[in-house]
């Protein structure tokens, strides 16, 4: 039971950082690295923060910023440089990495268990059920307030930015301001996962952003698997679905006894399954076309 | 005197200038349109019509010359930022509409053209459905009722119609029209011909239209202009326009650029 309700906390984080992930990857149609180091970077400002005596939702907050910030940077390099999406977001990540060297002054920094965060805050009494109960509001939070801000008039210009460039320059949007601040949103998104991650872990660590945009990417493609056509604000409901499922196959193989050194090669070979299912899905039905067909001739 | 609503003066364009390639697409090109004129620009394949289009929407910087709307000097501006003076429906009816966004949706988007957007303002406003919905059924076409749809759904036709009232919800200075009907089928494109001489003559739209088809391009408009490499061959008012048959057109041309027209897109059209 612990073990279900500690993994489903775990897949509430991964749905703030799946939903920062979803804005850059299915309005901008951008699948961008800058995660793998946006989301430490949330970590390491939060747990500096932290240490430093600032109060937790506070830190958090700044934690949140920092990730804007590094979205700000990769929106810049992409629309005034024009530099590719993908080379952008791996620049930023490897620059990242060193900041947050520099922000924790080492690899790691542990949060002592006297320091308050966001989920000591207030007192349930169970420790897992305080962090589902924090997670959950935060993601409502989270959706209520993109989904509000996707159907103003800066929203909607966004998401015509996403669709159709032409369409959105011929009526006097700005394509590069609208891509910046998608970035910055899904960014400090993605930090706030990191820094919410840091929080309930106890420590802050350099390498923790390895595989965030797979992870991310995993939960949204099993959202869109398990329902198609829906709106935007029910596309990320779905997505705590996509990432709390995924994160249970994880425990699930993590069960099974297989060891965690080998778990980054299992996230990257789901995605790979998740990628191509829709490929198989239509051979399959191509060959079961072709062998009806078969039978019809011959008779 | 009023202003005129467009001015080029002086307009060279050049393609790869400096290469084997080069290509002087546009060679001093001189046009201005008063207020209300509905011109109609006809020529061949290479003949510098698009190139022209795009100067004057922003999407091609220009090599030489300059470009004024309504007075103001738009040479150097931005596709975006030109967009409080012009409107555009382009060839493509896929390239004018957002496809994921529903029909109110763009245009709400269209309300906004050229206009600063808010991040704390609702994008559909309650109260300008019904503006919406009386627009969408002056094009008969029973789009009133599908609001809440995406784009992305309706056919061709639909959405160049949507386009063109994306258009000119707002009154633009400029209204530019890119071989807006070629790519439809000839029943849909003689729909939003009609549609389009309806809704530029009846909020009298200063209007540059593209075409490669003779037919619309002595029916409809005020003045036609006829381009070849990159010159204007025939500028003609609506006095001289009026009565005139394609043949007569091709008669013409032949007599101002010393050769045949040689676009079978245009003369089989």
């Amino acid at each position: 039971m612990d073990i279900l309700t500690s993994n489903i906390s775990t897949g509430f984080l991964w749905a703030i950082m799946a939903i920062g992930v979803y804005l850059t990857f299915r309005i901008l149609d951008i699948a961008d690295m800058t995660a793998e180091g946006s989301f430490p970077l949330g970590a390491a400002i939060t747990a500096h923060s932290l240490v430093s005596g600032v109060g937790p939702l506070a830190a958090t907050l700044l934690g949140f910023c920092g990730g804007a910030l590094a979205g700000l940077v990769s929106g810049l390099l992409h629309t005034k440089l024009k530099i590719p999406d993908l080379l952008t977001g791996i620049l930023t990540m490897t620059g990242l990495y060193s900041v947050n060297l520099f922000v924790m002054k080492a690899a790691n920094l542990s949060l002592l268990a006297d320091v308050k965060t966001v989920f000591t805050m207030v007192n349930v009494g169970d420790a897992t059920l305080t962090t589902i109960v924090i997670g959950l509001l935060i993601l409502l939070i989270v959706i209520g307030l993109l989904v509000l801000f996707f159907n103003t008039e800066m929203g909607l210009a966004a998401r015509a930015v996403g669709n159709n460039q032409a369409m959105a320059a011929a009526n006097g949007i700005n394509n590069d301001n609208m891509k910046i601040i998608v970035y910055m949103l899904s960014n400090g998104l993605i930090a706030l996962s990191g820094s919410l991650m840091a929080q309930t872990n106890g420590y802050a660590d350099v390498s923790m952003g390895i595989g965030t945009l797979v992870i991310a990417l995993s939960a949204i493609i099993i959202a869109e698997i398990l329902v198609r056509n829906v709106t935007f604000g029910q596309r990320l409901l779905m997505i705590i679905v996509g990432a709390v499922i995924y994160r249970l196959i994880i425990a699930g193989v993590l069960q099974l006894g297989v060891d965690p050194n080998y778990l980054r090669l299992f996230y990257a070979l789901m995605l790979v399954l998740f990628l191509a299912l829709p490929l198989v899905e239509k051979e399959v039905k191509k060959a079961r076309e072709r062998a009806a067909n078969k039978r019809e001739m011959n008779n | 005197m009023t202003t005129p609503a467009l001015e080029v003066h002086k307009l060279n364009q050049w393609f790869e200038k400096g290469t084997p390639n080069e290509n002087h697409a546009l060679k001093n090109i001189e046009l201005t349109l008063q207020p209300g004129e509905f011109v109609t620009i006809i020529g061949g394949n290479g003949a510098g019509k698009s190139t022209l289009l795009n100067s004057v929407a922003g999407s091609l910087q220009v090599t030489q010359g300059q470009i004024k709307i309504a007075g103001k000097d738009v040479t150097y501006q931005s596709v975006a930022k030109r967009a409080n003076l012009i409107s555009r429906v382009f060839q493509d009816p896929r390239s004018g509409t957002a496809p994921l966004l529903t029909v109110k949706e763009n245009l709400a988007l269209a309300l906004k053209r050229g206009a600063w957007r808010n991040f704390w303002r609702k994008g559909v406003r309650r109260e300008d459905l019904a503006l919406m919905k009386a627009k969408l059924a002056s094009l008969n076409l029973g789009l009133e009722d599908r609001l809440d749809t995406d784009i992305g759904l309706l056919s061709g036709g639909q959405r160049q119609a949507i386009t063109l009232l994306m258009a000119t919800i707002n009154l633009p200075e400029l209204l530019l029209l890119d071989e807006h009907t070629a790519a439809l089928d000839p029943a849909t494109s003689a729909t939003v011909m009609a549609l389009t001489q309806q809704i530029v003559s009846a909020q009298n739209i200063t209007t540059l239209m593209i075409t490669h088809n003779m037919q619309d391009a002595l029916k409809y408009g005020t003045r036609l202009i006829m381009l070849d490499h990159g010159r204007i061959v025939v500028d003609l008012p609506q006095e001289k326009k009026q009565g005139l048959t394609i043949p007569d057109l091709l008669d013409l041309f032949k007599e101002q650029s010393g050769e045949e027209l040689n676009d079978d897109a245009v003369l089989l059209s």
